[in-house]
C-alpha cells in the first residue's frame, strides 16, 4: 500500500471529489473510499469470473457453429473483463492472489444472478439480452465514477457489453420467430430471467447501506432504483417487439411518472441468494474451488521454471 | 462429387472442430485467467478454420449441406479426424501434450498447403498457418515450462506424452484419397513431414527434459472414421441441439 501512510484530509478530499478531478492511484484517499473501491471492484471482478460458468455452460452444446464463435468470443471478453477490474483494483493496494482467495473462501461476493441455472439455450440469449443489458446500466455511469482506474476500466468494458447485450437479444429474436417450441423456450427463459435481473441493481434505496456515501464519493452516480427504473423502460418496448409477455402482472404505462410502474420484487429470494441459498451457488463457487486446486500445480511450475531459467531467455519453435 | 475434394476437406475440417470443441471445455476452467485466454483464443482460431474448410467441403459436395450440417447432422463413422483431437483433455498435461503434437504438424500441413493447386485451400491454409505459428509458439512453450518446472509437473508432462504417443502416426499417413491428393497436388506427401516433425519433437522434449517416447506402435483409423469411443460422447454433446430440435433455425 503505497500511500497508507499518506494523511488524507477527508474536506479537501471531498473538494476534489465534488470538483470532478478524478482520484489516481498515487493519491491520497481516506482508507474507507480505499476499501469500499477493492470491496466493489473485486466484487466486480469476481463477477466476471464466476459469470463465465453459466455461459461456459453452454459452449459446447451452442446450436450453430457461428453461435458457438461468438458465445466463445463473448466469454473469453469475461475473463478479459476480469482481468482489467483484477489491475485496476490492485492499483489501490491488493493482490489479484489475496482477492481470488478472498472469493474462494466465500468471503467475497459476486454478482447473485449468476447463481440461477443456464437450463436451455434460450437462457443464452436472455443472459446476453437482460443479464448484461443491467450490467450495462449499472456500469454507464461508472465510466465516469471518481477512481481514474475504474472509470478507465469500464469505458472498455461497456463497449464489450454492448455488444453482448446485442447478441443476446439476437438469439432471443431468431427463437422468438422461430418454431412454436423455440418461442416457448425464449418465453420460458425470460420468466426465469426477469426478476433476478431487477435484482441486479441492489436492493431498494431505503434498504441499500453503501450507497449514500458511494454517491458522495462519486462511486457510485444513480441511486439503484433509478437504476432500476431506466432498465424497465427500456425492455419492456424491446419485449414486446420480440413478443413475448413480460412475467408481472402489475407492469403498466404510467403517463404521469412517464416511466412504468412495476410489481414487487421478491426480495427474500434476493437476501436468500446472497446469503448462500441460489441454485447454483455451492456449484459456482466449487467450479472456482476446482479450477484453482487443479491449476496450482500449473501455476508453480511456471513459476519453478521462471526461476531456473531469469530473463525467460528461452525461444525456439 | 469430386470426392478426393471433398474427403480432404472433411478431414481438415473435422481436425479443427473436434479440437476447437476439446479446448472449449477449458473456458472459465483455466489454471490461470491469463490462460483461459488463450486457451479460448486457440478454440476460437480453430474454429473459425473449421468452418472455412467445412463450408467448402459442402459446396464441392453441392448436395444442401453447409457447415452447420456437416458438422452437427453426421455421426461418428462420417468424421475424419485423427484420432489424436478426440482425445479427452484431461489434466493440463494432456491437453498440452495433444496441443503441441498436433500443432507441430498443423503447421507443417498448413506451410504445405498453403501452396495447393487449389487457390481455394491455398488461401484458408495461409490464413490458418499465421494462426498455427502461434499456437505451436505457445504450446513448445507450456511443454517447456512444465517439464522443466517442477517434478511434479515434470511427471504429468511426461506420462501425458508418452499417452498420447499412439495417436500421431496417423498425422503422417497416407492412404488413397492422400496419394490421389498429392497425385493433384491439391496436398502434401504426409510421410516426408514425419521428420521435421519429429526434429521439432526432439528439440522441444530436450529443451523441456523430457523423453521422446519409445512406443513403435501406433493407433489409427479416424481418417477414415474408425474412432475411439470418446468421440461418440463429444458429438452427443456438441450436436444435441440439432438433433432434438431438426429443422429449426438458430
Amino acid at each position: 500500500m503505497a500511500t497508507a501512510g499518506i494523511q488524507t484530509n477527508p474536506d479537501e478530499f471531498q473538494e476534489r471529489i465534488d470538483a470532478g478531478i478524478k482520484i489516481e492511484p498515487k493519491d491520497a484517499m481516506p482508507d474507507a473510499y480505499r476499501k469500499t473501491l477493492i470491496r466493489q471492484i473485486s466484487q466486480h471482478a469476481h463477477s466476471e469470473i464466476v459469470g463465465q460458468l453459466p455461459e461456459g455452460n453452454w459452449i459446447t452444446r451452442a446450436p450453430s457453429l457461428k453461435r458457438k464463435a461468438i458465445l466463445l468470443a463473448k466469454v473469453q471478453d469475461e475473463a478479459g473483463h476480469g482481468l482489467y477490474l483484477y489491475s485496476a483494483a490492485e492499483t489501490l493496494g491488493v493482490t489479484r492472489e489475496q482477492m481470488i482467495e478472498d472469493l474462494l473462501a466465500g468471503k467475497a461476493k459476486y454478482s447473485s444472478i449468476f447463481n440461477y441455472p443456464t437450463l436451455t439455450w434460450a437462457d443464452i440469449g436472455a443472459i446476453g439480452w437482460l443479464v448484461d443489458g443491467s450490467a450495462i446500466i449499472n456500469q454507464i455511469p461508472i465510466c465516469r465514477c471518481s477512481y481514474g482506474p475504474y472509470a478507465r476500466a469500464m469505458v472498455r468494458i461497456c463497449k464489450e457489453e454492448t455488444f453482448h447485450q446485442r447478441q443476446g437479444f439476437e438469439i432471443m429474436l431468431t427463437l422468438s420467430r422461430g418454431t412454436a417450441e423455440q418461442k416457448a423456450m425464449a418465453q420460458d427463459a425470460l420468466n426465469r430471467w426477469w426478476w433476478p435481473s431487477l435484482m441486479m441493481h441492489g436492493p431498494s434505496d431505503k434498504d441499500s447501506k453503501h450507497s449514500a456515501q458511494s454517491m458522495k464519493w462519486k462511486i457510485k452516480l444513480f441511486s439503484n432504483d433509478e437504476l432500476r427504473q431506466k432498465f424497465v423502460d427500456q425492455t419492456v418496448p424491446q419485449a414486446e417487439f420480440l413478443g413475448l409477455t413480460i412475467p408481472d402482472k402489475e407492469l403498466k404505462w404510467n403517463p404521469e411518472r412517464g416511466h412504468y410502474d412495476f410489481g414487487q420484487i421478491d426480495w427474500d429470494e434476493f437476501q436468500n441468494i446472497v446469503q448462500g441459498n441460489g441454485p447454483c451457488n455451492q456449484e459456482r463457487l466449487q467450479a472456482r474451488i476446482s479450477a484453482h486446486r487443479d491449476g496450482a500445480w500449473v501455476r508453480e511450475a511456471a513459476a519453478a521454471y521462471a526461476q531456473k531459467h531469469p530473463r525467460g531467455a528461452r525461444r525456439s519453435a | 462429387m469430386d470426392n478426393v475434394l471433398f474427403e480432404y476437406l472433411l478431414r481438415s475440417g473435422d481436425n479443427c472442430l473436434i479440437l476447437s470443441q476439446r479446448l472449449s471445455e477449458w473456458c472459465g476452467h483455466g489454471p490461470v485467467l491469463e490462460e483461459d485466454i488463450a486457451l479460448t483464443n486457440v478454440a476460437l482460431d480453430l474454429l473459425g478454420q473449421a468452418r472455412f474448410w467445412l463450408s467448402y467441403a459442402g459446396e464441392v459436395e453441392d448436395a444442401g449441406r453447409d457447415e452447420d450440417k456437416l458438422a452437427f447432422l453426421r455421426d461418428t463413422r462420417d468424421f475424419r479426424n485423427v484420432l489424436l483431437v478426440e482425445q479427452p483433455s484431461g489434466d493440463y498435461a494432456h491437453t498440452t501434450a495433444r496441443q503441441f503434437y498436433f500443432d507441430a504438424w498443423h503447421y507443417l500441413a498448413l506451410g504445405e498447403l498453403s501452396h495447393s493447386s487449389d487457390g481455394r485451400i491455398a488461401a484458408i491454409a495461409e490464413k490458418a498457418r499465421k494462426e498455427a505459428a502461434y499456437h505451436l509458439e505457445r504450446s513448445v512453450d507450456w511443454i517447456i515450462r512444465l517439464g522443466d518446472g517442477t517434478e511434479e509437473s515434470h511427471h504429468r508432462m511426461q506420462c501425458a506424452a508418452d499417452a498420447l504417443w499412439m495417436y500421431t502416426g496417423e498425422l503422417f499417413e497416407m492412404d488413397e484419397i492422400d496419394r490421389a491428393a498429392e497425385e493433384r497436388g491439391i496436398g502434401p506427401n504426409l510421410t516426408a513431414l514425419r521428420a521435421p516433425w519429429r526434429v521439432q519433437v526432439e528439440r522441444t522434449f530436450a529443451e523441456a527434459t523430457l523423453q521422446v517416447p519409445a512406443g513403435q506402435w501406433m493407433q489409427r483409423g479416424g481418417k477414415r472414421g474408425v474412432h475411439t469411443e470418446k468421440l461418440g460422447y463429444v458429438l452427443a454433446e456438441m450436436q444435441f441441439l440439432q438433433r432434438a430440435y431438426p429443422g429449426s433455425q438458430w
